[in-house]
């Protein structure tokens, strides 16, 4: 207590608060728990809950000296009258609010009074209402029951109107045609008329009933076989026909033959279109129709409006009709045992009904896709097989067992495969009136007569002009096809049609085709025994150099065109451009070969006749070149341009400075020559036959039908050899007089003079008309050679 | 280029005898020019050959070739042939001593062809006198000669017959003759004519040796006709036959209606005379013209070709050879000595192929003749017109193929 009252005066009041609250609490017991937790140390608090006076006099006496037991006890004298005084304030405070507390409760004693009286009156009066309303519900009693069995019998009455008023109203529901309401009637009353059969009344109504309903069967039946009725009609005549206990395969069974029947004029209009366009049935006339306005309805369709037709009108159709049948037929709840077993056989039905209907589709879809033959552009079939595809493959997902996408592109890559056999066809079409216009413009100078040189000044351009002729075709052809490839179509995504289509028809079966057909065709004419054989030798070297071309570059070119536009992998097993450059190189050489042939046989029955016509013992002395020796000449300078037009003009082996002095006036070199080598064949060289051998022993072995290299002189010296060698030939079949001999050495030196500037080694033309001079002399009766300057000048003036 | 193998002048005259290997060939030189070559058709035992020569100037000769198979040695006689060059020879098929060659009657104004039969000088026999430089002349038989009828440039003896029948191909007609036993009168029995625009000039005549020699073949220009020699008369043509001139026939000694011919279009072509529009088989590996061709007498799958490419080639056309299986029936080549062997495994050969079996390159010059052996028919000599002649024989690994 002490400890408080040390405390400054400013806690003091708070403190004697709390102590205040403390001794309440401790009055109420409310702190009891808490403060025996103080233990036993608080017995000495004088404060404290649990204080031991005797302890805590004990405590100050042991430990306190007397001053300070002194102090202690006026303290506490202090303490104690403080406290006491606050007692007093305590009982003054509160002593108004017990006064008010004892006034409240006397009130509240008189309140319960009263109440209690008014309880007892409303136990009473309660007690009175139980008994009047127990009376009131004793005497409606039986009122109630009565109500109860009336309404049951109205119940039943109106049942019975039902039924009987059902034929009526079913009838009435007939003629109403709301067949559907007619259904619902006989089913609702069926069942009791089933457990009531057994009386005649019900029986009767039944019977009614049932005939009234079998008419309505064979109506919906009607409706059902009536081919005007409506998808949507028949649908519902199905539900109520099932719904009233059909048998359902039967119903199957109609629904499908009337959907055949709708479908089936779909397809003979597609039919019709098919043999409008193929020409087997023609448009009628409108005056052969019954009605004019017939002529519109059937127009010949393009393929695209057809197949929208076909795919709309038809393809439509059976998936409304695979839809609806499915939803009634299979998808239906199930409502008995062998639901499973029929539903089975309505799918196998449908299956088999969809097969044959799509079967005859496809067939009038490839038929009228194989005859879009003419029209040059794709885009429009291949939209139309784009949209039938497309069809389709939205059908597939109706009728899960089956493939109608994959067969649809089967017909497509027939399709396509018809187009591309029918562009190739074409490629070669071209390719052969190509030919024909180049030997037309071949032959066309000639028949007006212009100077040779005019006529073969455009040979270049001719081949340029067919070049070009080809290869455009060839690509317009390839963009056509592109189109079967385009990325809005959606079968040219599936692998096995693209792969198919751009490995196998288009680069095989289009390019390389082609290719080999061009490599055929020349082929053909170098081929003398077939009709082609008499081919003019000038389209021949055209052919050649086109070939040659073609190996150059054209190919390689066409080639990867193709593999870039129809987006080839190059691994793949084809037809390699190497192997088609390494054909056509064989076809041009092949070409040439043949062209120096004809072109050497040509001069060759110049010459042949010349000499096997001539009597060359009794010729006059030689005045003049005989003019066929000019025409050979002439002949072989018109080749050399021509050739030139087209091939280079390729390597000469090195002109030695006397073939140069011998061809540029200085004849003296030339003539010693001559002379020093027709000497040895004198009648009085006995060994001629040794010097013969000698001579050609340092000369070379001549190939005279040898291949030739693609270059001019080459050419040209093919030519020559072959012409040279047939004179020689001839020449040894003859006998000659002097002049004989000496004709022929003014023609052989003429020919000396023209032909070494077109040949590759001059030495070879010498070579061959020194033979033909000793084979001469050799076959000479009176062998005297003309006097070289004679000879120089004859052949100056000629 | 081709080195050519020189050969020792001196030694033209001798015979050549190159390298003992044994398919080597065996050249032998003429020293003047030449196209005529024959084999000693009656001769079945030595391997002979006549070849005549070519020479305006000086007298030609006739030499008769015989080769001795087993030493590779040639043997050579000469006989001197005045009366002109010589453009064909033929022997008779009976008598071996006895020839037929057309030459050129050269004056200085005309030229004209004659044909005449020979007879070898009897007492001049073979091998005894080859070192002889002087030569005999042959013996005039009779010469093919009437008014009307002149220029004739080859004799053909009637095949398989009593040769007592020949035919002389003329210009534009052909002559058929009977000669008397002993060769030296000739009576000329009739004449057939070449109708056709233009002056159309044989090239060439074949006899038949099928349905008992009625039949001949004969070329112009560029086609091949058929004659019947009963009625004289033309049977069947080819018309164009090739695109040149058609320079030779021959017929296929085993398959009656088999011909062969060859032109200047350097091919050479196999028919059959019953259907004519279509070649049987063309063969174009020639450079240039093909003078001659020749079926083998025994094997006629072996076919010989001489070209003025200065080439010889052997063809094997198995196909359309009467052996197209080798030997399908046991024994038939039983007559032939030599071939006793080869029927043993006869049933189960496999087919041969055609091709070029070999090509012979030994000449310079063109090559107007090649004919095979009569006595060995794995032996054939081939003559160019620098007079040079080559016995050769067939590669032995073909030879083989056929016989094994």
């Amino acid at each position: 207590m002490e400890n408080s009252y040390d405390k400054a005066g400013a806690t003091e009041e708070t403190t004697r608060r709390s102590d205040r609250h403390g001794m309440l609490k401790s009055y109420y017991g409310m702190e009891k728990g808490a403060m025996k937790e103080a233990g036993a140390q608080e017995g000495v608090d004088i404060n404290g809950l649990y204080f031991k006076p005797d302890l805590y006099i004990e405590k100050l006496l042991k430990e306190k000296s007397l001053t300070e037991l002194m102090d202690k006890e006026s303290e506490m004298v202090k303490q104690i009258r403080s406290l006491d005084s606050d007692m007093q304030t305590l009982v003054y405070e509160n002593y108004n609010k017990f006064i008010s507390a004892t006034d409240t409760i006397r009130k509240m004693k008189n309140d319960f009074k009263r109440m209690e009286d008014e309880m007892d009156r409303l136990a009473t009066n309660m007690e009175a209402i139980t008994e009047f309303s127990g009376h009131i519900s004793g005497t409606l009693q039986d009122r109630r029951q009565q109500i109860q069995k009336l309404a049951g019998v109205h119940a039943l009455l109106k049942k019975l109107q039902f039924l009987f008023e059902l034929p009526a109203r079913l009838k009435k529901c007939i003629e109403m045609e709301s067949y559907a309401q007619a259904v619902r009637y006989y089913m609702k009353a069926q069942k009791v008329l089933l457990q009531y059969q057994h009386m005649p009344s019900f029986q009767g109504i039944q019977e009614d009933s049932d005939a009234i309903v079998k008419e309505l069967k064979t109506k919906l039946r009607q409706c059902f076989r009536n081919k005007n009725s409506s998808q949507q009609e028949l649908s519902e005549c199905v539900d109520l026909l099932l719904q009233l206990n059909e048998p359902a395969g039967e119903l199957c069974d109609d629904y499908l033959a009337h959907s055949k029947q709708m479908l089936d004029e779909y397809l003979s209009q597609l039919e019709y279109q098919v043999k409008l366009n193929s020409g087997e049935e023609r448009l009628k006339l409108p005056s052969e129709l019954d009605r004019p306005a017939e002529a519109y309805m059937n127009p010949p369709m393009d393929i695209l409006e057809f197949v929208d037709c076909g795919s709309n009108v038809f393809i439509g159709n059976i998936c409304l009709v695979i839809a609806s049948y499915t939803d009634m037929f299979i998808n239906r709840t199930t409502r008995d045992e062998d639901w499973d077993a029929t539903n089975e056989i309505a799918h196998k039905k449908l299956v088999n009904f969809v097969m044959t209907l799509m079967d005859q589709y496809f067939s009038y879809v490839e038929k009228r896709m194989q005859l879009e033959k003419e029209t040059g552009d794709n885009t429009i079939l291949v939209r139309a097989l784009d949209r039938f595809h497309r069809r389709l493959q939205a059908m597939n997902s109706l009728l899960p067992d089956t493939d109608f996408a994959r067969i649809g592109t089967d017909i497509v890559s027939r399709v396509a495969h018809g187009r591309v056999m029918h562009y190739l066809q074409a490629l070669k079409q071209h390719f052969s009136d190509c030919l024909t216009d180049i030997r037309q413009s071949l032959a066309a100078p000639r028949i007006v007569g212009k100077p040779e040189g005019a006529g073969s000044n455009n040979l270049s351009e001719l081949l340029m002009s067919a070049e070009v002729a080809v290869v455009d075709q060839i690509k317009s052809v390839l963009s056509n096809l592109q189109a079967f490839i385009a990325l809005d179509i959606t079968f040219a995504m599936k692998p096995y049609f693209r792969n198919e289509f751009c490995t196998v028809e288009v680069r095989e079966g289009l390019m390389v085709a082609f290719l080999q057909h061009i490599h055929h065709t020349a082929m053909e004419f170098c081929d003398s025994m077939s009709d082609r054989g008499s081919a003019p030798p000038t389209l021949l070297l055209l052919l050649s150099r086109l070939c040659i071309d073609f190996e150059n570059g054209t190919i390689s070119y066409l080639v990867n065109l193709v593999d870039d536009q129809f987006m080839l992998a190059s691994n793949q097993q084809v037809t390699s451009i190497t192997s088609l450059c390494h054909t056509f190189k064989e076809t041009a050489q092949k070409l040439l070969n043949h062209y120096v042939s004809m072109q050497g046989l040509i001069i060759s029955q110049m010459l042949r006749k010349s000499v096997e016509t001539r009597d060359w013992l009794n010729t006059i002395e030689p005045r003049n070149v005989r003019a066929v020796m000019k025409r050979v000449v002439e002949d072989i300078t018109a080749i050399d341009t021509q050739v030139g037009q087209l091939y280079e003009e390729g390597v000469r082996k090195e002109r030695s400075s006397d073939s140069s002095r011998r061809t540029f006036g200085n004849f003296s070199m030339s003539r010693q020559q001559q002379r020093s080598q027709w000497g040895r064949y004198t009648p009085s060289t006995i060994d001629n036959s040794l010097m013969s051998n000698i001579q050609k022993l340092f000369s070379e072995k001549i190939e005279i039908f040898s291949t030739v290299e693609f270059s001019k002189v080459s050419v040209l010296t093919g030519i020559i050899k072959i012409s040279l060698k047939t004179f020689m030939e001839c020449v040894r079949l003859r006998t000659f007089g002097r002049y004989g001999l000496q004709q022929l050495q003014v023609d052989t030196h003429y020919l000396q003079l023209y032909l070494w500037r077109f040949v590759t080694d001059e030495n070879l033309v010498h070579f061959l008309l020194d033979e033909i001079v000793s084979s001469a002399v050799h076959r000479c009766l009176n062998a005297v050679m003309m006097e070289s300057s004679v000879v120089d000048l004859i052949c100056d003036r000629g | 280029m081709l080195v050519q193998l020189f050969h020792n002048e001196k030694s033209l005259r001798h015979l050549h005898n190159n390298i003992m290997e044994d398919d080597a060939p065996v050249i032998y030189g003429l020293e003047f020019q030449a196209r005529a070559l024959t084999a000693q058709v009656a001769e079945t035992d030595d391997i002979r050959f006549l070849v005549g020569t070519q020479s305006l100037k000086f007298d030609n000769q006739i030499h008769q070739i015989d080769f001795d198979d087993e030493n590779n040695i040639l043997n050579k006689n000469v006989f001197a042939h005045k009366d002109g060059e010589i453009w064909h020879i033929s022997a008779s098929p009976v008598d071996k001593n006895i020839l037929a060659t057309c030459f050129n009657n050269v004056s200085d104004t005309k030229c004209e062809m004659a044909a005449a039969l020979w007879r070898i000088p009897a007492e001049f026999d073979v091998g005894l006198d080859d070192t002889s430089s002087s030569s005999h002349s042959l013996q005039l038989l009779c010469r093919l000669e009437h008014d009307s009828y002149s220029n004739m440039f080859s004799v053909l003896w009637q095949p398989n017959g009593e040769g007592d029948k020949v035919i002389t191909m003329g210009e534009g007609r052909f002559l058929t003759w009977d000669l008397n036993a002993s060769g030296t009168q000739a009576t000329m029995t009739g004449v057939a004519s070449l109708e056709a625009k233009g002056q159309p000039k044989f090239t060439a005549g074949r006899w038949n040796p099928h349905s008992n020699a009625t039949q001949i073949a004969t070329a112009n220009d560029t086609s091949i006709r058929l004659w019947d020699l009963r009625s004289m008369e033309q049977v069947s043509n080819i018309d164009v036959a090739h695109m040149q001139c058609v320079r030779n026939l021959d017929f296929n000694p085993n398959k009656q209606y088999y011909l062969a011919s060859c032109g200047d279009d350097c091919k050479t072509k196999f028919w059959d005379t019953r259907k004519t529009d279509e070649p049987l088989l063309v063969l174009s590996d020639h450079s240039h013209w093909v003078w001659s061709v020749r079926f083998n007498h025994f094997h006629d799958q072996l076919v010989l070709t001489s070209s003025s490419d200065s080439r010889v080639i052997l063809t094997s056309v198995a196909s359309i050879s009467s052996e197209p299986l080798g030997h399908l029936v046991e024994g038939e080549e039983s007559d032939d000595d030599d071939q006793d062997d080869s029927s043993r495994d006869g049933q189960k050969r496999a087919p041969q192929t055609n091709g070029v079996l070999a090509s012979y390159e030994e000449h310079e010059d063109s090559v107007y003749a090649a004919e095979w052996s009569t006595a060995d028919p794995w032996l054939f000599a081939s003559l160019s017109y620098d007079g040079r002649v080559v016995i050769n024989r067939v590669p032995r690994a073909e030879k083989y193929k056929i016989l094994l």
